[in-house]
């Protein structure tokens, strides 16, 4: 806005970009401080004087040999993404094809649908872990990957329905009549005409599935047993004993691997909204 | 309805099907089982028929007649050689404390004794307790199929003597307090988040396109860090050994043996809570302010409006769609959380979710737990509405 500042606007001005940056340190500070602690050569948590002074004898990479030397964070790792790539694919199976449904006018009771797909990700993850946790022991499920498989699913299908559903939004149908025209069936006309319209809907939606089961540590705590640990469930296993800052080498880990995650959700957003802005 | 657009519509919902039945079964059915549980327990039913029958019988002002205790002494030696007794004896505890021992006690003296000319007196001979009026009310009470004491235990209220409903003695009133709690913690939670993501999402929405895509990063970045991660980040940073107080030792702002406890209490929970959920109140606000044109605020200063003016009756009422759609997901997710205040909020930190997790893994009163999460989810409903109401559920987004 290009109005003429006294200086009390100058000031109130500098005052609401301390107060901005100060939000933004409290957003990002606290996850990039973790990082250098993860390479302290001391079981402490926090920073030694030889790590303030740059001392290079004060840095080491203990924990990320002791946590890549120990086959319990081996199993986990090993289970989180198999856990996490079987619910990813389920997920976006289904919740692609629900969304197909969601944005067909002439679908029934819309609102009701949403509101039951999208159930999952608003009920607070402590009941429905518990509610789980009852019904699928009655069906043998607990301990067993299956069982956490399932449950992941349902946890991380309200974000492919979303992501999904937001991006067909931006589908023109006159490109499916068009193809129907041509002579292409439901099917061809999906893959070829529809699919790489709504591409980058349904991989973020992935990604958001993925990150999900990722993340999830509640359903495993009550369902799983020694055999089904993840990463999560070894990191909360951690914090609560917080015996080494094994947990802040996975955790710097885990943070590069959501940066990841993050650039590319962004990169693809911002293509898919190119042509709309243009 | 026409049968042709009866079909036309019952194609279009072929797609949503699969997603559907599969949410219903491995999520819908294990909520409603659970919900089901908490009103619902046929264990003593099932074990103490006869007692029950009798004692629907009894008057329940005077000790009941010889015919109850005789049946009520089968049942529960029956009840101990099907291994069910702990499990009996755990509910009436629940309903009156201080049984578990009582029966416990008398059931295994009784194994000892052959026969009786009068239970009653044998029963009143080993604890005074089985001439009360009160031990066999409750035992009538956990006897009922269908309950509503897990929703009266969880809305601290109990049945008082003549079968009305009354509070609980003030020392037992813990749930309303804890719900309480919760909804005012959230509500803070959710104040902080509109005081903090405001100002930024303004910022984000009116920096140039190169700045904007930078500050949104700084904002993305928590919100796709793991979870964990984060309570991670905050107990490094505020335990008392913590960045922080280390910090501010070495500054010479505290003493020592003054290092500030700002973590495993509320304080943890809240900051913590705040971090993690302040994302989801940026985002929306940045999506409805970056399509407000600055024609409108430009006007208004042109008019001779004071920025403040301006904002207030300009630009804020654009942009209340984005609060309200912040506000209430932040406040939706906030009454649910359960990992944060876990870790960090120590004893006095706890929110609802908690309880709930006590009651499953610990006391293993699963009615209870279920009662609780019926009123949590019922809580969850009613801002749920709110936001379909307000905001539409279909324009919710993702980052």
């Amino acid at each position: 806005m290009a109005t003429i500042r006294g200086p009390w606007e100058n000031a109130g001005r500098l005052s609401y970009l301390m107060f901005c940056t100060a939000v933004l340190l409290f957003l990002v500070a606290p996850i990039l401080v973790i990082v250098p602690l993860s390479f302290n050569v001391e079981p402490y948590f926090t920073f030694t004087e030889g790590m303030l002074s740059l001392d290079p004898q004060a840095y080491s990479l203990r924990w990320y040999r002791s946590v890549l030397g120990d086959e319990q964070w081996l199993l986990a790792m090993v289970n989180s993404l198999t856990i996490g790539i079987s619910a990813t694919v389920l997920a976006t199976t289904l919740g692609t094809l629900a969304a197909l449904g969601l944005a067909n006018p002439a679908m029934p009771r819309r609102s009701l649908a949403m509101g039951l797909l999208i159930s999952p990700m608003i009920t607070p993850v402590i009941i429905s872990a518990t509610g789980m946790f009852f019904f699928y022991s009655n069906l043998g499920l607990t301990q067993t990957h299956l069982g956490l498989i399932l449950a992941h699913t349902a946890l991380g299908t309200p974000f492919v329905v979303i992501t999904v559903t937001a991006t067909l939004a931006g589908f023109d149908p006159n490109l499916k009549r068009a193809a129907a025209t041509l002579g292409a069936g439901p099917l061809r006309t999906f893959i070829r005409i529809q699919l790489p319209q709504i591409a980058p809907g349904v991989i973020s939606g992935a990604l958001f599935a993925f990150a999900t089961s990722f993340d999830e540590v509640v359903t495993v705590l009550f369902m799983g047993g020694l055999d089904q640990r993840t990463i999560p469930r070894q990191m909360w296993v951690g914090i609560r004993e917080q015996i080494s800052p094994a947990i802040l080498a996975v955790a710097t880990f885990l943070i590069a691997f959501s940066l990841l995650f993050m650039i590319i959700v962004e990169w693809l957003r911002r293509r898919g909204n190119a042509p709309a802005k243009a | 309805m026409d049968g042709t657009l009866r079909t036309v519509r019952l194609r279009a919902a072929v797609p949503v099907l699969p997603l559907s039945a599969f949410i219903l079964v491995t999520f819908i059915a294990p909520l409603a089982t659970m919900l089901v549980r908490s009103v619902y327990d046929p264990l003593v039913a099932g074990a103490m028929p006869e007692t029950l029958f009798l004692l629907s019988e009894w008057d329940g002002k005077s000790t009941p007649r010889e015919a109850v205790f005789e049946a009520a002494v089968r049942e529960l030696l029956e009840a101990r050689q099907a291994r069910n007794l702990g499990r009996i004896v755990t509910r009436i505890n629940r309903v009156q404390p201080g049984m578990r021992s009582v029966v416990m006690k008398s059931v295994r003296k009784l194994r000892g004794i052959s026969g009786s000319d009068s239970w009653r007196d044998t029963l009143i001979d080993m604890d005074p307790a089985w001439g009360e009026v009160q031990t066999w009310r409750a035992i009538r009470r956990t006897g009922e199929r269908f309950t509503m004491r897990h929703y009266l235990h969880a809305l601290d209220l109990d049945r008082g003597p003549g079968g009305g409903i009354v509070r609980q003695t003030p020392e037992r009133r813990i749930y309303i307090p804890l719900l309480g709690r919760t909804l005012a913690v959230s509500l803070s939670i959710t104040a902080l988040c509109l005081l903090f993501g405001y100002p930024v999402a303004y910022l984000i929405a009116n920096a140039s396109p190169r700045w904007a895509n930078l500050l949104l990063l700084l904002v993305l970045v928590p919100f796709w860090t793991s979870l964990l991660v984060r309570t991670t980040s905050w107990i490094v940073l505020l335990q008392t050994r913590g960045v922080i107080n280390d910090a501010l030792v070495a500054l010479g702002l505290i003493a020592e043996e003054n290092r500030i406890a700002m973590i495993y209490n509320m304080t943890g929970t809240v900051v913590a809570m705040t971090h993690v959920l302040l994302p989801f109140m940026v985002l929306p606000l940045y999506s409805v302010m970056r399509a407000i044109p600055p024609l409108y605020m430009n006007a208004a200063a042109t008019l001779g409006a004071s920025f403040p003016r301006a904002f207030w009756r300009v630009y804020w009422p654009q942009t209340q769609p984005g609060v309200f759609a912040g506000s209430l997901l932040v406040f939706i997710l906030a009454i649910g959380y359960y990992i944060t205040p876990e870790l960090v909020g120590g004893r006095s930190g706890q929110l609802i979710s908690n309880m709930i997790a006590y009651h499953m893994q610990q006391s293993l009163n699963w009615g209870l737990a279920g009662a609780l999460s019926g009123i949590l989810l019922a809580c969850v409903f009613v801002i749920y509405l709110i936001y379909d109401r307000v905001v539409g559920i279909e324009r919710m987004k993702l980052g």
